[in-house]
C-alpha cells in the first residue's frame, strides 16, 4: 500500500479535536457551517477506514481486516511509559461500527441544530466537536487509559451541553448526570487499577493494553473477579444504564437540547455497554458466567418497568427517554446470554437504537422548535399538517418498536433468541419475560404516535404569540403558520431512515463481520460454561444458521466437539 | 573536605535567595521610585539565579546511608526545581499584591504630589523579601538532614507566610486570618518540636543517619521500638501536618484562606504544602527502618490522618458559599490523596522485599512528589483568576455569585479556571488525573484497596462543589456587580499553569520520570532487608506475590 492506514485512527480523534479547539477563533456566522465540514470531515475519513478493513489482503476476497476478529490498524503514541501507558489505537468490527455510527450522527446533529441554537453558537458546536473526538476515542483505544480518558472526558462537553442549552431545569440534569456517571466511572478507575495491579503483580510490569490485562485477569480468583465485576457496573450500568440506576437518564434526556439528546441516546449510553462487552466479558469470565441471570434480570426488570413507565409519561420526549432504558435492557440481555447470537444482537442493538432513538429525539426537537411544547395533551393529528414530519416519526417509531423488515426487529429477535438458547446461562424464561417488554414497546409507542401524529387536529398554542415561529408560504387548510418539514430538516432524517431500513433488510453483512470479534470476547466466558457439567447444546448450529457464513455453509457446519459435548 | 563546608556547597539555591531577599528589603525603602518598584524584578532575577544553581548542582551524596524512603539528595533536588518552577508562576500572580494596597497607593500618591516618600508606607520591599524566605525556607526542609534543621526550615518557611498574610490586603480580615495563622502554627511547631525533643530522648540523636541506625538496630534486635520514640514520631507527624493542612490540624485553613489575597493564598496553598510534605517523608525516612509491624502505630495514623482529611475536607467543602473557603477545604483533601502516597510509600519501605526503587507506578514516594506539582499548577490558576475579579466595594472575588459568567464576561479567565478545576477534579485529560493514577496506583499495589476506594469516592464527593465553581463561571447571569480588571503578568502566570495542567497531562512523562529518579533511593543506600518477625516465612516473598488487601 502506498499510505499506512495505521495513521488514520488517531487522524479519526484529532479532526474533531482540533476543529473543535480550532472554532473557537473563527467568527460566530461561519462556525455551524465549519462544525458541520468537520464532521463530514471525520465522516469521509471513517468510511476510508471502514473501506480498507472490507479490502481483502493478499487479494483473497475471504480474508479482511475483520474476518480474523483481531484489532488491526493498530498504532501508538508514547505517553507515560514507566506506567505502561500509550496513546494506543487498534479497531475490531465492533469497534470500527459504533465509530461509523458515531460519525455518521454527528453531521445530523449539526445539521439538525442549526435553527435551534442561537446564543452561545461557538461553545455549543465546540463542545459537540469535542464531544465527537472523546467518543471516536472511546471506540478506538486499546490502552485501558486511553479509553478511560475518552470515556470520562465526554462528561465534560455534555455536561456543558445540558446545562448552558437545557431548558428549564438544565442546571439540576446537568449536576445529576455528571455526578451520577462521575462517581460510577470512579469506581470502575479503581477497578481497573486492581487489574492492572493484578498484572503487574503477575507480570513484573505495568501495562494497561487491554489485551494483555484481559488475559491476566481471567486468572483472578472468583471472588477477585466479582469485585472487579461490580467496579465495572459501576461505571458502565449506571452509562447504560441499567435498572435501577437508571435515575439519572429521563432527567437528562429531556432537559437536554436536541443535539445533546441525540448524541446522548445515539452513542453515549452505547459506551456502557460498550464497556461491559468490552472489559466485562473477557476480563470476568467466571464471574459473569457466575452472575449473568443476576445481571440479566435487572436487564428484563429494566424491560418491563420502564416500559410500564413509558406508558404513562405525558411528555414526549421523557417517553422516547424512558424507552431508551427499556431498549437498552434488551442489549445488555443479549450480551449477557454469553453466546455469539446474544452478543452480536447486543452490537446490532446499539447501532439500531443510534439510528432510531437519535432519528426520534430530532423529530421530537423539530416539534420542539415549532410548538415550544413537548406536552402529549396540547397536541395531536399532526399528520394532516405536517404529513413529511409524520411520515418520519411513525417510521422511527415503527423502527423503535420492532417492526419486522427495519432494523429494530433484527436486534431484538437476535437478543431474544439469545437469550432462548442460552440454556446454559439464561434459559426461556429471560426470553418470555423480556417478550412482553417487545408488546409494552409497541403499546406505548403507537399510544403516543396515535395521539400525537393521528386523531383530532391539535396545534399548540405558541408561547410568545407576537411572532408566530415559521410563518410560510405552505398551507395546510386551516392551520397555515404550521410549517412542515424544511429541506434541511428533511435531510437530516433521511439519511437515518435510510440507514434504518437498510440495516432491517440486510442486516447480515453487518453481522457477519462481527462474528469473528465477537466469538473472540465471547471465548473466555464460553470456556468457563464448558467446562460446567452441563455444556451447550445446539448454539453453533443456530449460530451457523443465523450468520449465513459461506465457509461454514458449504463446510463442515457443526463443530465436532460441540456436537459431542451436546449428546 | 569539611563535613560542613560540604554541606554548604549544596545551598547555593538557598543562599541566592538569602541575598535576592536582602537586596528586595533594601531596594523596596529607597527613595528613587525606579529603585523601589524594583523588588518584584529582583525576586525574579534571584529565583532565576536559584534555579540556575540547582540544576547545575552535583548531587552530592548523602551523609547518611539509611536512607529507607528516599535518597535525600535526589528529592532535594526535585523540590528545589519543582520551587523555583511554581515559584516563578507564584511570583508572576503576586507581582501585583504590595501595589494595590491603600497603603501603598496613599504613599506613592504623597511622593507625587511633591512630599518626601515614607519607606513605613509601603510593603513591596517586605513582601518580596519573605516571598523569597519563605521559598528558602521550603527548600532547606527538602535538604534537611537533623531535626532541629529541619526545625528552623519549617519555621522559616512559616513566619514569613504570616506576614504576607496580614499585609496583603488592607482588610481587618486579612489582619484577623494572619493571628489565627500565626497562634496555630506557633501551637502546632511547639507540638513537633516536643515531638523532635522526644526522638531526641529516645533515640539520643538529632541526626536523621543516628536516628536510622538506633531504629535498625531495634528492629534488628527483634525489639519493639522504644514508645518514647513512636510517641515522638507522632507527635512530630501531626505537628507537621499542620503545614499540610490535614485533619487534624486544619482548622486554620478556610479562614486564612479566606482573609488573605488571592495570590497569598495560592503561595500558602503550595509552599507550605510542600515544605510539610518533604519534611514528612524526612521524618518518617529513618523510622522506616523498622518493619511493618513495629510502625503500625505510625502507619494507622497516617491512614485515619488521610481519610479523615478527605472525608472532611470533602464534605465540608459541600456546604461552603464562599469560593475560597471552598478551596480551602479542598486543599485539604488534596493532602489527604497525598497522605495516600505516603502511606504507600512507608509500606513499602517496612515490607521487606517490597519493590520500591524504579518501580514507577508503586512508588508512593515519586507519586506524591508528583502530585505536589500538579495539584501547585492547578491551585494556582484557580486563585489567580479569582484575585482577578473585584466586586464594587473592591474587594477580592469571595462567593460563587462573584464569579457568575467568569466564562462570557473574560473567556480565557474563564477557561483558566475550567483546566484549573477539572485538573483538581482529576478528570482527564489534565494532569490531576495522571497524578491520581499514581497515587492511587501506588497504595494500590501494597494492598490498600479501601484507601483507594475511599479516596475514589471523596473524588465523586469533592465533584459536587468544582462543578458549583465551573457552573458559577459559565451557566450563571454575568454578575455585573463585579469587575474584571486581568494584569499581564497575572494572566501570563496562570496561563502558564493552565497550560501546564493539559501538557502536562497528556505529555507527563518526563515529570513522572523526574519524581520517580527523585525518589529512588541512592545505591549506597540499598536496603538492608528488615529481619522477619519469627516464623513467618510468607513474608519472603516479594510483595508483588502478595495479593492480600489490606485497609
Amino acid at each position: 500500500m502506498m499510505y499506512s492506514p495505521d495513521q488514520l485512527l488517531p487522524l479519526l480523534v484529532l479532526i474533531p479535536l482540533v476543529g473543535g479547539l480550532a472554532l473557537s477563533l473563527l467568527p460566530n456566522q461561519v462556525v455551524p457551517a465549519m462544525a458541520f465540514v468537520w464532521t463530514v470531515v471525520t465522516l469521509a475519513v471513517s468510511v476510508v477506514v471502514a473501506c480498507l478493513a472490507y479490502q481483502p489482503i493478499d487479494g483473497n476476497p475471504a480474508v479482511t481486516f475483520l474476518s480474523s476478529g483481531d484489532l488491526f490498524f493498530e498504532s501508538f503514541i508514547p505517553w507515560v511509559d514507566g506506567f505502561g501507558l500509550s496513546f494506543s489505537f487498534g479497531l475490531d468490527a465492533i469497534s470500527l461500527w459504533l465509530v461509523l455510527l458515531t460519525t455518521a450522527l454527528m453531521p445530523l446533529v449539526m445539521l439538525g441544530s442549526f435553527s435551534a441554537i442561537k446564543h452561545r453558537v461557538k461553545e455549543y458546536y465546540t463542545w459537540l466537536l469535542l464531544l465527537e473526538a472523546a467518543m471516536i476515542g472511546t471506540f478506538v483505544a486499546t490502552d485501558l487509559i486511553f479509553f478511560y480518558i475518552c470515556f470520562e472526558f465526554t462528561l465534560v462537553p455534555l455536561f456543558f451541553l445540558i446545562g448552558i442549552f437545557g431548558s428549564t431545569q438544565r442546571l439540576k440534569a446537568a449536576k445529576v448526570f455528571f455526578l451520577y456517571t462521575f462517581t460510577g466511572s470512579m469506581l470502575t478507575f479503581a477497578g481497573v487499577l486492581y487489574v492492572a495491579w493484578f498484572n503487574a503483580s503477575q507480570t513484573g510490569l505495568w501495562s494497561f493494553e487491554i489485551a494483555q490485562l484481559a488475559r491476566a485477569a481471567q486468572a483472578m480468583s472468583l471472588e477477585q473477579q466479582t469485585w472487579v465485576l461490580l467496579a465495572l457496573l459501576a461505571g458502565f450500568a449506571v452509562k447504560v444504564p441499567l435498572f435501577p440506576v437508571h435515575t439519572w437518564l429521563p432527567l437528562a434526556h429531556t432537559e437536554a437540547p436536541t443535539g445533546g439528546s441525540v448524541i446522548l441516546a445515539g452513542v453515549l449510553l452505547k459506551l456502557g455497554t460498550y464497556g461491559l462487552l468490552r472489559f466485562a466479558l473477557p476480563m470476568t469470565p467466571i464471574a459473569t458466567v457466575v452472575y449473568a441471570p443476576t445481571i440479566a434480570t435487572f436487564a428484563v426488570v429494566g424491560i418491563l418497568y420502564t416500559a410500564l413507565i413509558c406508558w404513562v409519561q405525558k411528555d414526549v420526549k421523557k417517553l422516547i427517554a424512558y424507552s431508551s432504558v427499556s431498549h437498552l435492557g434488551f442489549c445488555v440481555l443479549g450480551m449477557f446470554a454469553l453466546n455469539t447470537i446474544g452478543v452480536s444482537a447486543a452490537v446490532m442493538y446499539m447501532i439500531n437504537h443510534g439510528l432510531s432513538t437519535g432519528a426520534l429525539f430530532l423529530c421530537i426537537g423539530m416539534i420542539y422548535e415549532r410548538f415550544h411544547t413537548r406536552e402529549m395533551a396540547r397536541m395531536g393529528g399532526l399528520a394532516r399538517v405536517m404529513p413529511i414530519w409524520a411520515f418520519f416519526m411513525v417510521f422511527f417509531s415503527l423502527a423503535s418498536v420492532g417492526l419486522p423488515g427495519l432494523n429494530g426487529f433484527v436486534g431484538e429477535f437476535l437478543a431474544l433468541l439469545g437469550a432462548f438458547m442460552a440454556r446454559d446461562v439464561l434459559g426461556v424464561g429471560y426470553a418470555v419475560a423480556a417478550g412482553f417488554g417487545m408488546i409494552l414497546a409497541a403499546i406505548y409507542i403507537l399510544y403516543m404516535v396515535g395521539k400525537v401524529v393521528f386523531g383530532p387536529v391539535l396545534i399548540p398554542e405558541h408561547d410568545d404569540q407576537h411572532q408566530p415561529p415559521y410563518p410560510s408560504g405552505h398551507t395546510h387548510g386551516k392551520h397555515a403558520h404550521v410549517r412542515d418539514l424544511n429541506a434541511r430538516e428533511i435531510m437530516t432524517l433521511t439519511p437515518l431512515a435510510v440507514g434504518c431500513l437498510l440495516l432491517g433488510l440486510f442486516p447480515t453483512p453487518l453481522l457477519s463481520s462481527l462474528k469473528p470479534a465477537v466469538d473472540k470476547l465471547v471465548e473466555p466466558a464460553r470456556l468457563v460454561l464448558a467446562g460446567r457439567p452441563h455444556g451447550e447444546a445446539t448454539i453453533d448450529e443456530v449460530t451457523t444458521i443465523i450468520f449465513i457464513d459461506p465457509t461454514v455453509q458449504h463446510g463442515h457446519p457443526q463443530d465436532p466437539d460441540a456436537a459431542r459435548h451436546g449428546h | 573536605m569539611n563535613p560542613m563546608l560540604d554541606k554548604l556547597s549544596t545551598l547555593w539555591p538557598e543562599m541566592t535567595l538569602l541575598a535576592g531577599a536582602c537586596v528586595c528589603m533594601l531596594a523596596g525603602l529607597s527613595g528613587s521610585a525606579v529603585v523601589r518598584r524594583s523588588p518584584r524584578w529582583i525576586a525574579a532575577v534571584s529565583l532565576l539565579l536559584a534555579g540556575l544553581c540547582v540544576a547545575t548542582s552535583s548531587v552530592a551524596e548523602p551523609r547518611h546511608t539509611g536512607a529507607a524512603l528516599v535518597g535525600v539528595a535526589g528529592l532535594a533536588v526535585y523540590v528545589k526545581m519543582a520551587i523555583v518552577a511554581v515559584g516563578l508562576l507564584l511570583l508572576l500572580i503576586a507581582s501585583q499584591v504590595p501595589d494595590r494596597l491603600r497603603q501603598t497607593q496613599d504613599a506613592e500618591a504623597a511622593t507625587g504630589r511633591g512630599g518626601v516618600f515614607d519607606p513605613a508606607g509601603v510593603m513591596r520591599g517586605e513582601f518580596f523579601a519573605f516571598f523569597l524566605l519563605s521559598l528558602c525556607g521550603a527548600m532547606l526542609c527538602a535538604g534537611a538532614e537533623d531535626l532541629v534543621w529541619l526545625f528552623l526550615a519549617l519555621e522559616l518557611t512559616s513566619l514569613p507566610t504570616y506576614v504576607m498574610v496580614a499585609t496583603s490586603r488592607d482588610r481587618a480580615g486579612a489582619q484577623e486570618s494572619a493571628v489565627k495563622y500565626f497562634f496555630l502554627g506557633a501551637m502546632a511547631a511547639a507540638v513537633f518540636l516536643y515531638g523532635f525533643a522526644l526522638i531526641y530522648g529516645a533515640t539520643g540523636s538529632t541526626q536523621y543517619d543516628q536516628i536510622a541506625a538506633f531504629v535498625h538496630a531495634q528492629s534488628a534486635s527483634g525489639q519493639a521500638l522504644p514508645p518514647l520514640f513512636i510517641v515522638g514520631l507522632v507527635l512530630a507527624v501531626v505537628g507537621v501536618s499542620f503545614k499540610i493542612a490535614a485533619v487534624p490540624m486544619h482548622f486554620y485553613a478556610a479562614d486564612v484562606y479566606q482573609g488573605a489575597a488571592g495570590p497569598v493564598t495560592a503561595f500558602l496553598a503550595f509552599v507550605p504544602k510542600t515544605a510539610g510534605f518533604v519534611s514528612l517523608i524526612g521524618l518518617l525516612g529513618p523510622a522506616c527502618q523498622a518493619n511493618a509491624e513495629q510502625l503500625q502505630p505510625v502507619i494507622w495514623l497516617l491512614w485515619i490522618m488521610a481519610v479523615l482529611s478527605m472525608t472532611v475536607g470533602n464534605t465540608l467543602g459541600l456546604l461552603q458559599h464562599n469560593v475560597k473557603r471552598v478551596l480551602a477545604y479542598s486543599s485539604i483533601a488534596h493532602s489527604g490523596y497525598m497522605l495516600v502516597g505516603l502511606i504507600a510509600a512507608v509500606a513499602a519501605a517496612t515490607t521487606p522485599g517490597a519493590v520500591t526503587a524504579g518501580e514507577h507506578l508503586g512508588n508512593g514516594v515519586a507519586a506524591l512528589l508528583f502530585y505536589l506539582v500538579a495539584y501547585g499548577l492547578a491551585t494556582l490558576g484557580a486563585f489567580a483568576v479569582l484575585g482577578c475579579v473585584t466586586t464594587d466595594q473592591g474587594d477580592e472575588a469571595q462567593t460563587y455569585d462573584d464569579i457568575a459568567g467568569l466564562g462570557q464576561r473574560h473567556p480565557l479567565l474563564g477557561v483558566i479556571m475550567l483546566i484549573s478545576v477539572l485538573s483538581l477534579v482529576g478528570l482527564p485529560p489534565m494532569v490531576g488525573f495522571l497524578g491520581k493514577i499514581y497515587l492511587f496506583g501506588s497504595a494500590i499495589q501494597h494492598g490498600y484497596i479501601w484507601l483507594v476506594i475511599i479516596a475514589v469516592l471523596n473524588s465523586a464527593i469533592s465533584a459536587v462543589y468544582y462543578l458549583r465553581i465551573i457552573g458559577a463561571c459559565y451557566f450563571a447571569k454575568p454578575n455585573d456587580q463585579t469587575q474584571v480588571a486581568v494584569s499581564p503578568a497575572v494572566q501570563l502566570g496562570a496561563l502558564v499553569a493552565a497550560v501546564g495542567a493539559v501538557m502536562l497531562g497528556v505529555a507527563g512523562g518526563r515529570l513522572v520520570d523526574a519524581a520517580r529518579d527523585a525518589a529512588a533511593p541512592p545505591d549506597a543506600a540499598v536496603v538492608e532487608t528488615a529481619p522477619l518477625p519469627d516464623g513467618d516465612a510468607e513474608s519472603w516473598s516479594p510483595q508483588w506475590a502478595d495479593t492480600s488487601v489490606k485497609w
